[in-house]
């Protein structure tokens, strides 16, 4: 069934830090390596040592140049992935119901086997996270490892999604988004978290805390150095070599 | 948006099967005609199987009806081909079902109406986001048939709305990713100009290949020209020169072919010049 529950017991999601990310990928890289051993297709990649490699990835890293009204540019990584949406407009259009949002606990996941591969899901949401598989022909998303999550063969400490299990800057959070008490909305509330593209209103269960503002405009600083103001013995000394 | 060959024979041929079934059912079937409309209508359907990754499965489109706008299409296109070839076969052996007729009209209609669904219910493609795209495609779906089978005033009235809707949803299409007003500083949540640095890979990927295409403003222009001179000046112009020789039959022929040839021009831009939300966050 494809129409959307009215609510959900929990909304599991994630939390990423943008003031933390470093851009380093391993979550990317974490993600496709899990997502290919589990249980559905593996994540295909096309002509991948040839000239025009490309593949199938559930997260992407990008980096942005970021500036601001106030002080110099600054570099913000940011990883793209499934928000898993309460109002997801990509399982609504789905045809087979393949695509679907589980009342337990908010995830959005497509049924491979029922998934024809008609594509209509990535291009209803807005933020890129679904991708075709052009090997299975079906669509591929983030699962926010469901197979690990609940997966009692792992340790109690690694049934969190791979992303955030291998992030080493400890950008990622992953947590119960329903709960206002859970650590993940302590934090969405202190750091101010935020949806993505809320025009589209998706409500996005996923949220991205902004970097924080810089401590001082560190660049006028060097401006300083670069140009020093000599005094006293030494300030003489200056003026007295530059008249030789 | 990529322009998919296959989807472009979809709408352009089912579109026209379809529209050609409001006309027959409305007017009674002929023969010749009624296979046409069902030919044009299956060739589109078979057409956009192409699209799917799995299209051994594609029977499973018809189940979401409730939900999904596709699998609506799916349900009714199916059944209005049934109904329309009941009413055609009744009609050929001489027992003609006026009502039945009607009822293949009504959904063959709706079927073309749910088509449009598909790309306006898409928030995340403003050009498409409109009640001008349900509205273009019916009036682009009378109008090709309606060029052999209806008075020269109807065909050339049609003609002229939808030119009229085609040039609104053109000038609508391009204010339309501005109105939704979303960039891309609302697509990461950042504040500030933001600008790309570093892609998050180094070749293309499906992202791209399928949502992120670009195509030349001034090429563009060019499409929309003889989109609109195939689709709607020389149909108009073979029309009105039918009527005065007395050869209705012949031009309006000729009208629809060069018609079709339009929509299917127009309908490639449709695709080409749709601009997905996720481009905001390549800014390619």
């Amino acid at each position: 069934m494809t129409s959307l529950p009215d609510r959900t017991e929990k909304s599991l999601g994630l939390v990423i830090d943008l003031d933390t990310c470093v851009g380093c990928h391993a979550c990317a890289v974490s993600c496709k390596e899990w997502n290919s051993g589990g249980g559905g297709a593996p994540l295909s990649d096309q002509d991948a040592y040839g000239a025009e490699p490309s593949g199938t990835w559930l997260n992407r890293v990008h980096s942005y140049e970021v500036t601001g009204e106030d002080g110099p540019p600054r570099v913000v990584h940011f990883p793209r992935s499934c928000l898993h949406c309460a109002d997801a407009p990509c399982v609504t259009v789905c045809p087979t119901g393949a695509s679907h949002k589980r009342s337990s606990d908010g995830i959005v996941l497509v049924t491979e086997e029922s998934c024809i591969g008609c594509g209509l899901c990535a291009w209803a949401c807005p933020y890129g996270a679904r991708e075709m598989d052009k090997a299975a022909g079906v669509m591929k998303k983030c699962t926010l490892c469901v197979d690990r999550i609940y997966n009692e063969d792992l340790a109690e400490v690694d049934r969190v999604p791979a992303c955030v299990k291998s992030c080493p800057a400890g950008a990622r959070h992953f947590g119960d988004l329903a709960d206002p008490e859970s650590d993940v909305s302590q934090l969405v509330a202190a750091r101010g978290g935020v949806d993505l593209m809320p025009q589209l209103e998706t409500r996005p269960v996923n949220k991205y805390l902004p970097p924080r503002p810089r401590d001082e405009p560190f660049i006028a600083n060097l401006a300083e150095l670069a140009e020093p103001e000599a005094t006293g013995m030494l300030g003489w000394l200056d003026r007295a070599l530059a008249r030789i | 948006m990529h322009p998919a060959p296959s989807l472009i024979l979809f709408t352009t041929l089912s579109g026209f099967g379809f529209g050609l079934m409001v006309w027959l059912g409305l007017r009674g079937a002929d023969p010749a005609l009624s296979l046409l409309a069902l030919i044009a209508a299956g060739a589109g359907l078979f057409a956009s199987l192409a699209h799917l990754g799995n299209p051994q499965r594609a029977w499973r489109a018809v189940m979401q009806w409730r939900s999904s706008w596709l699998s609506r299409e799916a349900v009714i296109a199916i059944a209005a081909m049934g109904v329309f070839f009941l009413a055609a076969l009744l009609g050929y052996l001489g027992r003609p079902l006026p009502w039945l007729g009607w009822l293949a009209a009504a959904l063959a209609l709706v079927t073309v109406l749910c088509t449009a669904m598909i790309y306006a219910q898409l928030k995340t493609v403003p050009r498409w986001h409109t009640p001008l795209t349900p509205l273009l495609f019916v009036l682009i779906a009378l109008t090709g048939p309606a060029l052999v089978l209806a008075p020269a005033w109807v065909a050339l009235g049609l003609l002229a709305l939808t030119a009229l809707a085609q040039w609104r949803h053109w000038e609508e299409g391009d204010a339309g990713l501005a109105a939704l007003g979303v960039d891309a500083a609302a697509a990461t949540g950042l504040s500030g100009q933001v600008r790309p640095l570093a892609a998050p890979h180094t070749g293309r990927n499906y992202l791209l290949d399928e949502m992120v295409f670009r195509v030349g403003r001034r090429r563009a222009a060019g499409l929309r020209r003889l989109t609109l001179g195939a689709a709607i000046l020389v149909p108009a112009g073979l029309v009105v020169l039918g009527a005065a020789t007395g050869f209705a039959e012949a031009a309006g022929g000729l009208a629809c072919i060069s018609h079709l040839a339009g929509v299917a021009a127009g309908r490639w831009l449709f695709f080409a010049e749709a601009e997905h939300t996720v481009g905001l966050y390549y800014q390619t």
